[in-house]
């Protein structure tokens, strides 16, 4: 067996990486490891491509859905605004150009998203304090109807009162920052 | 505070220091990825937007400096030599993709060495913490604390259904890693790794350092993170890698347990035998030397060697490897002259402990 960087030396070194229990081969002479060495087994980013394999997920996409011809143009054409990528430049490069893009791609994303993470499409983790003012008290109170909805379930109407004006001060708190903030 | 310092301070704090759990636990990184709104990520950008983003945290070091930490220094990548970038490489303070690939780059770093923030690498900012032992929870707080504090000054490019906008889509949300270094050789030797590894990848995280056969880590030395970022929250994601490793501790001390009960004799044997190999060699290959630290480190751990310092196997890993080896030398060196230097550096370094060690008799 050839060393798949060079081609020309005999493999000396084979790696098996398992990622999420996908296995991917890599067959390296003595002189290519060595220059590989270390990065291999020491970077934070693994040393094979994901690109490929991200591309590979986007475009497994079409072939699921195929209604029809057109929505594959249709990503064709696409392209955001802001830094002129288009969805087969996103396809070939595995890497947004700007933030705009989650926005412009966003009917391709939704699918991507939930099988790279496990099935979740939302953020629920950390919101910055400065610009995200108004989201901490929007999920607080879709936190709050939740629990609104479980007093109710288990019959505690007083507790479920209280909440219910938790819920309405904070409202009227939000509208009054839009109004505000136009 | 120089270059120089960061590079002859050749050993950070997470390779000498001890931590908890750090008989098996090496380090623990947190690193979060961020965007600035106004610019294009790094994929697409200009050079002029990656100047301006390199010239905002310069700025923003000047003017808010942020001292939790200590003193912080910014250094560009395109004022390092290639010897300088690798070293910084190899001590996990940059990556790889930083140091070739990110002619705009540039990287923060504190005294000390437990923080370093990548400018441009592939996002605008990547805050990273390395901590000696296990500690994701203080790792995940101070990186915390430096987000908070640039938030203050930065625009984050944050949607609030995806959170924190990343180049690559796996990052989105979040944008954690949280990842711990871990000392297997007990897993290994009782050949229990092939069938954790799957079981790990199973629950969202993802084991890296695997060699030859799917089974066997340079220095058995593994790197357990997570693998999602989006829909769960940092702490989240630390409690559930905190569990896994917690089970990989729990079942690496009872390998190691196991393998002095049934051969004992065996295993003191292995271990000497290294310890041997890494006195008198005057050639040693990287493969080799780390499989020899690894079984002297296990020997240290399991009460074989005496008086030897734990932080033998983390620092001989990084300070063996090309970069620092050159550094050492003082140039560039062929792959042969590379393993007799490497051989003389273990030499000296263990003649450094010599005088303490008492085997076992």
């Amino acid at each position: 067996m050839l060393c798949q960087e060079c081609g020309q030396r005999p493999a000396a070194l084979h790696f098996t990486k398992i990622i999420n229990g996908e296995k991917t081969e890599v067959n390296l002479c003595e002189v290519c490891a060595q220059e590989k060495s270390g990065m291999l087994m020491f970077s934070g980013q693994p040393g094979f491509d994901f690109n490929n394999l991200l591309a590979g997920l986007l475009k497994i996409d079409p072939s699921f859905q195929k209604p029809s011809q057109s929505p594959l143009q249709q990503e064709e054409l696409l392209h955001c605004e802001y830094c002129s990528m288009t969805f087969p430049q996103f396809l070939k490069l595995g890497r947004f150009g700007c933030a705009h893009c989650y926005e412009t791609f966003k009917d391709q994303l939704q699918p991507v998203l939930r099988r790279l993470h496990s099935g979740n499409w939302t953020h629920n983790g950390k919101i910055p304090k400065r610009i995200g003012g108004d989201i901490h008290l929007r999920k607080h109170v879709d936190e709050l109807k939740q629990s609104l909805q479980q007093c109710i379930a288990s019959e505690e109407f007083e507790k479920a009162a209280q909440i219910r004006d938790e819920i309405r001060s904070i409202e009227k708190k939000l509208a009054g920052n839009a109004e505000g903030g136009e | 505070m120089s270059l120089e310092h960061f590079l002859n301070q050749a050993v950070s704090s997470w390779m000498s220091e001890e931590g908890p759990d750090s008989d098996i636990v090496l380090s623990t990184r947190i690193r979060l990825a961020r965007n600035i709104e106004q610019y294009k990520f790094p994929s697409l950008f200009s050079h002029e937007e990656a100047k301006m983003v390199v010239a905002k945290m310069e700025h923003l070091l000047k003017t808010s400096g942020f001292e939790t930490f200590g003193p912080m220094e910014l250094l560009k990548i395109n004022e390092m030599q290639p010897l300088q970038k690798r070293v910084l490489m190899e001590k996990h303070l940059i990556s790889p993709q930083l140091a070739e690939e990110s002619p705009n780059g540039a990287v923060v770093l504190t005294e000390n060495e437990e923080v370093s923030i990548m400018i441009n690498e592939e996002d605008h900012i990547r805050i990273q913490c390395l901590f000696p032992g296990l500690q994701l929870a203080n790792a995940l707080e101070a990186a915390n604390e430096i987000d908070d504090w640039l938030e203050d000054h930065i625009q984050y490019a944050f949607d609030e259904k995806y959170g924190y906008l990343t180049s690559c889509p796996t990052n989105v949300g979040t944008g954690i890693r949280a990842s711990v270094m871990m000392h297997l050789p007990g897993l290994i030797l009782t050949q229990q790794m092939n069938r954790i590894v799957p079981a790990i990848n199973q629950l969202g995280f993802v084991v890296r350092g695997i060699y030859g056969e799917g089974s066997e880590a340079l220095g058995n030395i593994f790197q357990i993170s997570n693998q999602i970022t989006l829909g769960k929250s940092e702490e989240d994601i630390c409690r559930d890698l905190m569990g896994v490793v917690s089970q990989l501790i729990s079942q690496e001390r009872s390998a190691r347990e196991a393998l002095q009960r049934t051969s004992n004799i065996q295993l003191e044997d292995r271990v000497f035998r290294s310890l041997g190999v890494l006195t008198n060699s005057r050639i040693i290959e990287s493969k080799e030397a780390a499989r020899c630290l690894s079984d002297v480190r296990l020997g240290i751990d399991m009460g074989y060697i005496h008086q030897m310092s734990k932080s033998i196997l983390n620092e001989l890993m990084i300070l063996t490897q090309p970069g620092f080896l050159q550094q050492y030398a003082g140039g560039q060196l062929r792959p042969h002259e590379r393993d007799i230097r490497r051989a003389a550096l273990i030499r000296e370094r263990l003649k450094m402990e010599s005088k303490n060690i008492k085997g076992e008799e």
